[in-house]
């Protein structure tokens, strides 16, 4: 493939024809701060945030839409460039709520990295503030429009990764909002709750329900796992907080990408429910009691030894699972053949 | 699969058979969607006018189970119009003959007669797809007539043999699974008939070599019973003592009240489960596990790539990892079994399955691998069949119609159609119980037809009493033309409505799938 | 000691007599938010965050301040507590700058915590707000009365050390603040910028300026060092971010245990991997010097040097 070489920062950079300015600084380690841009996105151009100073080129071009050019001479963070970004990070504060205290994405928030690594403490103009009301009327994702920057990041995610297109722009100038047809809730809508604009939010605009109310995003561990429902096989991070799994959220997996469906996203809650067996049990009269595991482990080997030793092997039978992990499957089937003898072992694939 | 996930964005011609794909598998959704942004034309076969069918160019509404005359159909008119990819079928294939004649009798006009789908449409179809540069097909359990291995569903490959859409990418045969890890337990062994890898318990050179393995004399060298052989046998009497881990046969399995009898008459039942689930009361002995999050593991997805289940909370309560309690049992009957660590039991398994060969705990590490993997060294396998069949040249397998089991009669006129809906899994025993997908979706309902409603008398959200040969249950109406006329539609993942009770189990011969999609019933208005 | 059993939230905790009932729950494992309290000099109670339901008394006690009596039935999260503890944050809340944003305190401060912890996203009373000037009169500590809560800790952790006692309490009601002597800013003032008020304040009232816009605390790894200029053996933190040092800030001050800013530069010329040119107050000015005058070992060096030089003539 054909290539140019530019300069960006007085380094010398070579990058494919058809390779942007952000992607070529970001090939050669410079940082270009960017709100509306994603990679997995058709590029937008709306935030400005990216913009640049190239030399001959009137005005400062925001590099996630300009293309490298041979012998293009680029300024990243040249005091133009620093000061159209403060102006745009101010303007954005003079229309957002200072909830950070206890918002949930405090900590993991594009618009709050950039107001401190460009210094920007308050907003510079106080003008009108939006008060819509927050939504919350559904259990998976929480709406609070008034964090919103009108990146549009939700809007593409929704049609390109999710195809749904569920939300878009709606009204014009300070009332611009990104909405579901008719301006209904989500939960009026035809979403499908995969949480997949939630997870391309650069704020707190767009929150995970459950994970953002119960932990702040420093305090969580996360732990890279698959998916345990369907046989997508989607790979995510668990959010794990004092040893409990309280959210999940998209990491960049093989098979998904960062797109995850309803249930792989916000289907957690059963591993810490009440409803879970935490003690062997064994029937007595009909009804269960608590054992300990020697007693069980003992019972169940009794049993079974006495089964397969007065009827033989052919008496007994295994159900594995589709649910568990291929080593437990393995040991399942060694355990049926080697131990009780029998090959009537299956699992409920049929199903 | 034959081919990878992320290939089926690339397809110009999907053929989507008995798959509700953006509900059931909606990260597969999201390709078919792909694919059809990119401009492939999308053919979906299903009764019911489910969300994928929404964007479909063609919408076979066929009648249920009556998929195999379709596929001889495309077959028959592929072969009459010489759509056939010849160099594909000399060079690569074998029994075309046989298939020819099979087929023969199942002219478009004739498969119209079964399933309802106008002539017309089936030789669009049939054209479509042979000619398309890359077409793949998709299908679920709608379909499934053999359960592993490669060479089963035999109407679908052979339609993929004769326009050569195997073995590259973007095409292929590709059944999506609907549980985790069922490739995994399949590949693993759990069946009456293979040890892993599908290596044949009949062959003794295999037996022997996992003999040897385990230190046991010798293995037993007859296939064993199936799930439902193995109750059928319980409920005679024959099987006297079952260990069940985190199954749920009680509502997953068809006529439940027969699954129940035959649990109820064991001598001994230990169930191993996270929950109590239906089954596990039934049980003596309930041990409780740990679940996906409490332990380390892998899992094979439909595309048969083998990922990493990572530990993130220590098990909750005095719960343990399945693997951990096989070999206290194991160990407790006087066969010790120990293992460090789940990485210890995979390195056995790579050992003893050429197939896994070079899978290890080390190189998963750094991103999955994807099975035929038989060396260290080996980087896995995508796509299977490209250049080579597994056994040589592909075989083609003539399959004939046959209708299903139970037909509508007067007295049971309407058919049940059972399957999954996007907030739910399986019985339900997970997402009915994780604060937030049960709020949301918290109550099942009977989608049924406005002209059979009508005839009926029933209103939408009326509380109905569906009733078949062996059993009932009630359930709140929703009054939809998604469903066709004659045709009912429910899943089987709310307790409440244990649909179950009312399927069929009757077993296709070969590979003895309960005919779960379709079984006669009555609906009646609970007065 | 004799031993007191008490109930606290239907658990049984048995600890020595004159044990307050906040460190009696602690030792059982339950949690009660506090502000105000310092273990190393407790029975100061002027926060109230730390109130409890104990039946029998009057009102909800501080169970900072409250001693633990045999049969005593303690409730650490009833609702009266919770909403008790709701209408302190909001009231604090009340008088608070919002901005988080970008305080460095941020992801570190207890306010915070409590406010997320207990659902008070922001104040329900609007008032007059207090609107002091920042004091970043010394090299050192930034001083933002506007986001201090008054908890005092500060006051007490300085005035611990014999002779220190910089700062204490000024003014009244709404203007009560911490102040220096004659309210002059820090760098005026006779603070020696040990930087244990800064270790113990619970919020970003007090932040160390050498770290300003540095990092942000969940981007920031700390390891414990413990410094060896003394005998006292002070700890402090190294600040670790994406693999570099980027300072050193003091643990909290424990008892025999001053902490001083010699030690802490020490620490910073040792570990930080741009460590900043030190400043000395000279003549009521702060002046660059160099780093053996920082650590006040020009004395020992030239007499190295001196040494050193006879031994090779
Ligand atoms: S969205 Fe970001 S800037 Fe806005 S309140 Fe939340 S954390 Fe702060
Ligand atoms: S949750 Fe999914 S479907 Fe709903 S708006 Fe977001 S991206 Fe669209
Ligand atoms: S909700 Fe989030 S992603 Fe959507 S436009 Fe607003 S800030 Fe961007
Ligand atoms: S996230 Fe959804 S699509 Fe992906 S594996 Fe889980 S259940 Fe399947
Ligand atoms: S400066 Fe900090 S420690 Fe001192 S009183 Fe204020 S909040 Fe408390
Ligand atoms: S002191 Fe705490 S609450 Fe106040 S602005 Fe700083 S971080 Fe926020
Ligand atoms: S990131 Fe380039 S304009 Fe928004
Ligand atoms: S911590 Fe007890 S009163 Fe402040």
């Amino acid at each position: 493939m054909a290539e140019v070489t530019l300069t960006i920062d007085g380094k010398q950079v070579t990058v494919p024809v058809g390779t942007t300015v952000l992607e070529a600084a970001r090939q050669a380690g410079i940082f270009i701060p960017t709100l509306c841009h994603d990679p997995d996105l058709t590029p937008w151009g709306g935030c400005r945030l990216c913009v640049v100073e190239i030399e001959g080129m009137r005005n400062l071009p925001a590099s996630c839409v300009t293309t490298a050019t041979s012998g293009m001479v680029v300024h990243t963070a040249s005091p133009a460039v620093v000061e159209a970004r403060k102006t745009i990070i101010e303007l954005l504060l003079a229309n957002h709520p200072m909830d950070c205290l206890t918002c949930g994405k405090n900590g993991d928030c594009r618009l709050q990295d950039y107001a401190y690594m460009y210094g920007v403490r308050q907003a510079g103009f106080a003008g009108e503030r939006h008060s819509y009301p927050i939504e919350d009327d559904n259990p998976f994702i929480v709406r609070d429009l008034n964090k919103c920057i009108l990146c549009g990041k939700c809007v593409r995610a929704c049609a390109e990764i999710q195809g749904k297109n569920v939300v878009d722009f709606a009204y014009r100038g300070f009332n611009t909002r990104v909405t579901p047809a008719m301006d209904s809730t989500l939960a009026g809508s035809d979403c499908v709750f995969c949480g997949n604009c939630v997870a391309v939010c650069p704020v707190g605009a767009l929150q995970e329900k459950g994970l953002r109310s119960s932990a702040r995003t420093w305090e969580v561990k996360k732990v890279r796992t698959t998916c345990p429902y369907c046989g997508t096989g989607c790979t995510f991070d668990l959010n794990v907080k004092d040893g409990r799994v309280v959210g999940v959220t998209s990491c960049d997996g093989e098979v998904n990408g960062r797109a995850l469906c309803v249930k792989g996203r916000f289907g957690y809650g059963f591993i810490h429910h009440p409803d879970r067996l935490t003690r062997p049990l064994i029937k007595r009269n009909g009804i269960f009691e608590e054992a300990t595991w020697e007693e069980a482990i003992g019972l169940v080997a009794e049993r079974l030894g006495a089964i397969k030793k007065e009827y033989g092997s052919g008496a007994l039978g295994v159900l594995s699972s589709a649910r568990c992990t291929n080593e437990e499957n393995y040991l399942m089937s060694k355990f049926a053949r080697a131990v009780l003898g029998t090959n009537n072992i299956d699992h409920c694939a049929r199903l | 699969m034959t081919n990878p996930i992320g290939d089926i964005g690339g397809a110009d011609f999907i053929l989507a058979i008995g798959t509700n794909t953006t509900e059931s598998h909606p990260i597969i959704g999201l390709q078919v969607k792909k694919a059809v942004r990119n401009g492939a034309t999308l053919v979906v076969v299903d009764p019911r006018r489910t969300e994928v069918a929404g964007l479909a160019h063609y919408h076979l509404r066929l009648k249920s189970g009556t998929d195999i005359a379709l596929l001889n159909g495309l077959a028959n008119v592929i072969i009459s119009e010489d759509l056939v990819n010849k160099e594909f079928v000399d060079t690569r294939t074998e029994g075309f003959e046989a298939l020819k004649e099979t087929v023969a009798r199942y002219t478009p006009e004739y498969v119209e007669q079964i399933t309802g789908i106008s002539a017309d449409i089936i030789r669009e179809v049939a054209r479509g797809y042979a000619t398309a540069k890359n077409a793949t097909i998709l299908y679920t359990m709608g379909l499934t007539q053999h359960v592993c291995g490669t060479h089963n569903v035999f109407a679908v490959a052979n339609l993929a043999m004769l326009c050569g859409h195997i073995g590259k990418p973007h095409s292929g045969v590709n059944p999506l699974r609907g549980q985790n890890n069922v490739q995994g337990a399949c590949d693993m062994g759990a069946l009456p008939n293979v040890l892993t890898g599908y290596q044949s318990v009949t062959l003794e050179e295999v037996r022997s070599k996992f003999a040897e393995a385990w230190g046991v004399g010798e293995l037993p060298a007859t296939p064993g019973l199936t799930v439902g052989e193995m109750l059928e046998a319980a409920a005679r009497g024959e099987i006297k003592g079952m260990y069940i881990m985190g199954e749920n046969p009680v509502l997953s399995d068809p006529d439940a009240d027969h699954v129940i009898h035959a649990l109820e008459k064991l001598d001994f039942l230990v169930v191993q489960d996270i929950f109590l689930t239906e089954t596990a009361r039934l049980a003596d002995v309930v041990l409780p596990a740990a679940s996906f999050a409490e332990k380390d593991g892998t899992f094979t997805n439909t595309e048969r790539r083998v990922q990493r289940v990572r530990k993130a909370i220590e098990p909750v309560g005095e719960a343990k990892p399945d693997w951990q309690i096989i070999c206290l049992v194991a160990t407790a009957m006087g066969y010790p079994m120990q293992y460090g660590s789940p990485a210890e039991i995979m390195e056995e398994i790579a050992r003893l399955t050429p197939s896994y060969g070079g899978i290890s705990y080390q190189r998963l590490e750094n991103g999955s691998l994807v099975w035929p993997c038989p060396a260290p060294d080996h980087p896995g396998t995508p796509i299977l069949h490209a250049g080579k069949f597994a056994r040589g040249l592909g075989k083609f397998h003539p399959v004939e119609y046959v209708p299903p089991a139970e037909q509508p009669d007067e007295e049971y006129p309407l058919i049940l159609n059972t399957g999954r809906r996007h907030f739910h899994y399986h019985t339900g025993t997970m997402t009915l119980r994780t604060g937030a997908l049960e709020e949301y979706y918290g109550r099942e309902h009977l989608e049924i037809n406005p002209a059979d409603a009508r005839a009926l008398g029933i209103a939408d959200g009326e509380r109905v009493r569906v009733v078949s040969r062996r059993g009932q249950v009630e359930v709140t109406a929703r009054v939809v033309d998604t469903v066709p006329p004659g045709v009912v539609f429910t899943s089987f993942h709310f307790p409440d409505v244990a649909i179950n009770r009312l399927t069929n189990p009757a077993r296709d011969p070969v590979a003895r799938i309960p005919e779960l999609k379709v079984c006669a019933v009555r609906v009646e208005k609970i007065a | 000691m004799p031993n007191v059993t008490l109930t606290i939230d239907g658990k049984q905790v048995t600890v020595p007599a004159g044990t307050n009932v906040l460190e009696a729950a602690r030792s059982a494992g339950i949690f009660i938010p506090t502000l105000c309290h310092d273990p190393a000099i407790p029975g100061f109670g002027a926060c109230r965050l730390c109130v409890v339901e104990i039946p029998g008394m009057r009102n909800l006690p501080a169970s900072c301040v409250t001693t633990v009596a045999e049969g005593m039935v303690v409730y650490t999260a009833s609702e009266a507590v919770i909403e008790a503890r709701r209408t302190i944050i909001d009231l604090l809340l009340a008088n608070h700058p919002q901005d988080c944003l970008t305080c460095e305190k941020n992801g570190d401060c207890r306010l915070q915590d409590y406010a997320f912890m207990y659902g008070v996203r922001q104040t329900s009373f609007h008032g007059e707000r207090k609107n002091y000037p920042l004091d970043d009169s010394n090299p050192y500590i930034i001083r933002d009365q506007n986001k201090c809560i008054l908890c005092g800790k500060c006051v007490r952790t300085c005035q611990a050390v014999p002779g220190r006692s910089v700062i204490d309490f000024g003014y009244r009601g709404f203007n009560t603040r911490v102040v220096t002597a004659m309210d002059v800013p820090l760098g005026e003032s006779e603070c020696v910028y040990c930087a244990r008020c800064v270790a113990v304040c619970p919020v970003g009232a007090l932040t160390y300026k050498p770290m300003a816009g540095k990092g942000r605390t969940w981007e920031i790894e700390k390891k414990t060092v413990t410094c060896t200029f003394c005998e006292n053996g002070c700890t402090f933190d190294l600040n670790i971010k994406n693999g570099k040092v980027i300072g050193i800030t003091a643990k909290e001050p424990g008892p025999g245990r001053p902490l001083c800013l010699k030690g802490r530069l020490g620490l910073e010329l040792l570990y930080v991997d741009e460590p900043l040119t030190p400043m000395l107050k000279k003549d009521g000015q702060f002046v660059p010097v160099s780093w053996a005058e920082a650590l006040g070992l020009e004395g020992v060096l030239s007499r190295i040097k001196e040494l050193e030089g006879k031994k090779q003539a």
